[in-house]
């Protein structure tokens, strides 16, 4: 049995009022993330009502990565918000809590913007 | 208002086998704030995808973590199946059931003990791994190992388990669960452990969904979701109802895992009754296309694995929504307002796996 999984997508000035929207009628968000295409970052908000699954998509260029929180109707997507900020480079304006760069500790900045996986020289002393 | 003061829980604590680390504003003894903080270990797992055939895949998601890490394999391959428009094998459904439940089973046991461990009961904890340790005994025999199971691939299962095999083991599950039993009312009428747990580390239903709470920590607080519900494997041929407490307390979220050891026992048997015969696998051709969401309910609660094909041997994107990562932000709500003695049992109650979080 597969679940319907709607994606719809929408420009990222229409997120706040979307996902406010969502919040009020009682959908439980249930993910935020971030794909890397060569030109564009896609990113997907999924929520969930009584195990119906549904999706908001955004896609924003590399070039001009800033998409706005939805903290201040979701406040549990800070963790999510933070991590794009850390691993993709993505700015998120209005972020309820923010980490400023600092919720992961990584070795290579915005980690997942890079082309390939290649494992980092080690940082360990000789 | 009282003098503010800081303190810091973590990254290194008794109760932490794993680095996490909340920044608690007390005033006196009560915590009228905290902070999380992750990231010290992150590994970054799902980029492995760019690099890894999509087959060989399953042994990296099957490492994300050592207490679910059966489920992580079978959310993974029930994504790629989907993307590849693959049906598994009856038989092999029935056996992830098994295997899940066990799992589910030998991770709750843990958590009971490492609870117990949380408010000084020592004895309570080491029970419940003499329990636990058992189960591990039935996974090693079926699965080959205590921890990893290596048991799921895309298409189906490794290795089946024999119907005589699957009899014994009925039938040893009958002796532990009687030994179980014996445990039960400590956790749920021992006065000692209900001082320490009724009442504290409030989480309406309210705020569970309007903070993503998921897995008992969610159905502690009174909303019934279990993504098993779902159907997947073969949760849709056997008959349960998720486990659902209303207090939204410390006490509540035990009382769940409780007792869905009970129902984990029950799912068992009711899969070693029906399994039926026939193939654990099918062939499998071609690469993933197409975006998929594979949901599935972890022992800590759902978990979500985003897969992105191209039509290549490697996904496009391989992400990985953790359940401690989505129990997070509650917990900083269940602190508020808390005597600082109780922050590890309430910590301890959305059942923290760094590892998972880190992936």
């Amino acid at each position: 049995m597969i679940e319907p999984q709607p994606i719809t997508t929408i420009d990222r000035s229409e997120l706040p009022a979307k996902t406010a929207t969502l919040a009020s009628q009682g959908w439980r968000l249930v993910q935020i993330c971030c794909t890397t295409g060569d030109t564009s970052l896609e990113l997907t908000y999924s929520f969930d009502k009584e195990y119906a699954f549904s999706n908001l998509r955004v896609i924003v260029p590399r070039s001009d990565a800033v998409v706005p929180s939805i903290t201040a109707s979701y406040l549990a997507a800070f963790t999510y918000e933070n991590e794009l900020q850390d691993l993709f480079g993505i700015t998120v304006t209005d972020l309820a809590i923010n980490y400023n760069g600092k919720f992961y500790i990584t070795t290579i900045k915005h980690p997942f913007l890079q082309k390939k996986t290649n494992t980092p020289a080690s940082t360990m002393p000789a | 208002m009282g003098t503010r003061t800081i303190i810091p829980f973590g990254p290194q604590h008794p109760v932490l086998p794993e680095p996490i680390h909340l920044d608690l504003v007390l005033e006196d003894e009560k915590v009228v704030d905290a902070l999380p903080s992750i990231g010290y270990v992150h590994r970054g797992l799902e980029r492995l995808a760019e690099v890894k055939d999509y087959n060989e895949l399953v042994y990296v998601a099957e490492r994300i973590c050592g207490i679910c890490s059966f489920i992580h394999g079978q959310g993974y391959c029930q994504g790629v199946e989907t993307l590849l428009n693959v049906e598994v094998p009856p038989r092999a459904k029935y056996l992830r059931t098994i295997w899940a439940e066990l799992s589910r089973i030998h991770s709750h046991l843990l958590w009971l003990g490492l609870f117990a461990d949380s408010f000084g009961f020592e004895s309570l904890f080491m029970h419940c791994w003499r329990v636990r340790e058992k189960i591990v005994d039935i996974i090693e025999e079926t699965a080959g190992g205590r921890v990893i199971f290596g048991s799921c691939k895309v298409g189906g299962v490794r290795r089946d388990i024999s119907n005589d095999t699957l009899k014994r083991i009925r039938g040893e599950l009958a002796a532990i669960e009687s030994q179980y039993n014996e445990l039960k009312p400590t956790f749920l009428k021992d006065a000692s452990v209900n001082r320490r747990t009724v009442g504290v580390g409030m989480l309406s239903r309210e705020q569970a969904i309007a903070l993503g709470a998921v897995g008992p920590t969610l159905r502690g607080s009174g909303v019934a979701q279990d993504m098993r519900k779902l159907g997947y494997a073969a949760y849709k041929e056997l008959q349960w109802e998720p486990v659902v407490e209303t207090a939204g307390d410390c006490y509540a979220r035990t009382v769940v895992r409780v007792r869905e050891v009970t129902m984990s026992f029950d799912i068992i048997r009711q899969a070693i009754e029906k399994i039926p015969a026939g193939p654990i696998a099918v062939k499998i051709t071609g690469n993933p296309t197409g975006e998929f969401f594979s949901r599935l309910e972890q022992p800590r609660g759902e978990v979500v694995y985003y897969l992105k094909g191209n039509n290549t041997k490697n996904l496009e994107r391989f992400r990985i929504r953790t359940p401690t990562f989505a129990n997070s932000p509650p917990l900083v709500i269940m602190l508020k307002g808390c005597e600082l003695p109780d922050v590890p049992v309430i910590v301890l109650t959305i059942d923290p796996c760094i590892s998972c979080t880190e992936r």
